[in-house]
């Protein structure tokens, strides 16, 4: 199945720039996800490699062929929309059925396809039903067995899973990972719900204001993000940020802060002495933080318990770390009291560091 | 029951009476009145009391009126003609439209303009153009080189032809604008499914806009019919149901048989044919929407239910 490879790609409304350049590579039978908060462009990034709106500047390629000038039609897609654009007035088999009658494909060959859809999703009992007639999660999937019945090279999800509560959204979303693995096609993603993309994704691409923030696997964006952005928007609960400076201290350098003072490893101050830089912001996620009162000072947090949120197994304590909030992961059964400030040990290879000015990570 | 609890159930029934009394006076009281005045052998010389019961005498004429059934089959041609036309047009100018053009808003403003204007005038207007000596339609053909105009409002034919024409004039825009409002309240992620799954414009509009709009434009057409069934005041000042009674609607029959031959009881009962006619269209299209409503209601219920 084809590479959709993006280049220069700008979308402007009038005078009013709303992508600026977007370059991006998308391997075959790839799952991609983008994901960013709303306004960041990734629903219209979706729209114009699917031919919904037209492209300002630059050019999109599905296997070196530009796309740009031609009709929706002409470039193999299946999509599922956010409200699911069923037909209203076409039963489900029909709504399944329409692309395949629009290109005369015989009409044995149609049901036996809408068939074996129908099957995979199990809509077998309502395949004479109006979209009215369904509930939020049959209608979910008759938007999916739509786009699969057309058996096109690629599938574009605009949000599909936003218009379902939660419980139901979670079912969809094994679901999916389920046809995933079932049909080998591209598949490119839009949603802003970090689970979604961590969960789905071949490849994640996190958008903010217009641009591409960062590129690459879940893991290689949840490890090492590239910029202040990605590491809060990915993870949950979200990563902490605290203002800090790097120290020198006797050749060691030290990260530090208002009530803190934690010794980088070796690895991590080459990468600083060569940016040599002071002024920082340490990013901590919530599960790097360890309740141990025997930690080393030069390896560790006091903070102040200030509100704990019992999840179940896990609990979330919002602390007070003077002055800055900090959000600390850990099992429920710790036996901590609010109020108290307690020690937490600070994984030091799992810390973050951005240059405070150009959030970039060091 | 205490006081207080039966001053309270009383109480909605008191908020309703204002409106009931409005509508007994306003609306019963009339059509009790016309009810009992078709049983009527009545002139307009007696007072109500005086005129000398008939029984269903007025009905049984109307069986054997031969003018009268010329006239109700006029306005069943006529109704159907032009609610034809005017769906057609309306429908076809409202797909054209459905555009971001710049000055769309003054063009459309422009298109509703004919339906308000008071239908007295639009027949005045009309007679004048069509006038076989003067008017602008029969000038327009002379200074082509034909000799002679088209006689308009004197040929049994073309007089038909002559009002039908005012009439689409009139209320085409009427259906525009209801269409119009439909297409721009179509789902647009429908259309844009539509476009991706290969539909070209013309299949857009046959497979999608059209089935979609279809309750809208069922409930206009309806609207329409049963407006074009009582239509009158254009027609009487065109051509005043003439030649012959080739342009006489019922609404021009019932206002000559009471204003001219004097009969109020046989008006009356003409008017009462009239009403059950467009209570039966009323009706049906009451049912249609019910029926469609409720059943999407109770297999979404049943849905809703087996997926919790």
């Amino acid at each position: 199945m084809p590479r959709i490879r993006l280049e220069g790609l700008v979308k402007r409304y009038g005078d009013f720039e709303v992508l600026h350049g977007i370059d991006l590579e998308m391997e075959e039978n790839e799952f991609t996800v983008f994901v960013g908060p709303s306004g960041c462009g990734k629903s219209t990034t979706l729209r114009m490699i699917a031919g919904l709106e037209t492209v300002s500047d630059g050019e999109i390629f599905i296997d070196d062929r530009p796309v740009s000038h031609l009709e929706p039609k002409a470039r193999d897609l299946a999509m599922v929309f956010q409200d699911y654009a069923l037909y209203p007035h076409l039963d489900v088999a029909r709504n399944m059925s329409f692309a395949l009658r629009l290109q005369k494909v015989p009409k044995a060959e149609i049901n036996k396809k809408v068939g074996d859809v129908a099957r995979m999703l199990g809509l077998t009992d309502y395949l004479h039903r109006k979209p009215a007639e369904l509930s939020g999660g049959q209608r979910q999937r008759v938007a999916m067995g739509r786009a699969l019945t057309r058996d096109s090279s690629t599938f574009l999800f605009d949000e599909p899973l936003s218009n379902l509560d939660a419980k139901l959204r979670g079912q969809m979303r094994a679901e999916l990972a389920l046809m995933r693995q079932q049909v080998q096609k591209n598949m490119i993603y839009v949603t802003h719900d970090q689970i979604e993309a961590m969960t789905l994704a071949d490849r994640i691409v996190v958008m903010h204001g217009g641009y591409i923030q960062q590129h690459g696997t879940p893991e290689e964006l949840y490890k090492n993000p590239a910029n202040k952005f990605v590491a809060g928007f990915l993870g949950s609960p979200p990563m902490n940020f605290l203002d800090a400076s790097v120290e020198d201290r006797g050749g060691e350098l030290f990260v530090t802060g208002a009530g803190f003072s934690i010794s980088l490893t070796q690895k991590r101050q080459q990468n600083i002495q060569k940016a040599d830089l002071r002024n920082v912001t340490l990013g901590i996620r919530p599960s790097d933080l360890r309740f141990n009162p025997n930690a080393p000072e030069d390896a560790s947090l006091d903070l102040k318990v200030v509100v704990s949120e019992y999840i179940g197994a896990q609990s979330v304590l919002i602390c007070d770390c003077a002055g800055q909030k900090i959000e600390v992961e850990l099992k429920s059964d710790t036996p901590i009291g609010l109020g108290e400030t307690l020690r937490f040990e600070v994984n030091a290879d799992a810390i973050h560091l951005f240059d405070r000015e150009r959030e970039v990570a060091l | 029951m205490s006081a207080v609890a039966r001053a309270n159930r009383l109480t909605p029934y008191l908020f309703l009476a204002p409106a009931a009394v409005v509508l007994i006076f306003a609306l019963l009281y009339p059509i009790g009145y016309m009810i009992y005045a078709s049983f009527l052998d009545w002139s307009p010389s007696q007072r109500i009391g005086q005129a000398e019961f008939v029984g269903l005498k007025n009905y049984a004429n109307l069986l054997h009126d031969s003018a009268f059934h010329e006239s109700f089959w006029v306005t069943i041609k006529f109704a159907f003609v032009v609610v034809t036309l005017e769906m057609v047009l309306g429908v076809g100018l409202a797909l054209l439209l459905d555009r971001n053009i710049r000055g769309m808003s003054v063009l459309r403003t422009v298109f509703i303009l004919p339906m308000m204007i008071a239908p007295i005038v639009v027949g005045l207007m009309w007679r004048y153009m069509y006038h076989p000596t003067v008017g602008i339609f029969n000038r327009t053909i002379k200074s082509w080189g034909f000799d002679e105009g088209i006689p308009w409002l004197s040929d049994s034919t073309w007089s038909f032809v002559a009002v039908v024409i005012a009439d689409v004039w009139q209320w085409t825009p009427f259906i525009f604008i209801l269409a119009l409002a439909a297409m721009q309240s179509l789902p647009r992620s429908a259309l844009e499914a539509a476009e991706i799954d290969g539909a070209s414009e013309w299949q857009k509009i046959t497979l999608i806009k059209i089935p979609l709009m279809m309750p809208v434009l069922v409930v206009t057409l309806l609207l329409r019919l049963i407006d074009a069934f009582k239509v009158l005041e254009v027609i009487l000042v065109l051509t005043n149901g003439g030649p012959g009674l080739s342009t006489e609607i019922i609404a021009l029959r019932i206002f000559r048989t009471a204003q001219e031959f004097q009969e109020l009881g046989e008006a009356a009962a003409m008017s009462n044919v009239l009403l059950l006619m467009l209570m039966a269209l009323t009706i049906g299209m009451f049912m249609y929407t019910k029926i469609q409503e409720a059943r999407a209601a109770r297999m979404r219920a049943a849905a809703e239910q087996t997926e919790s």
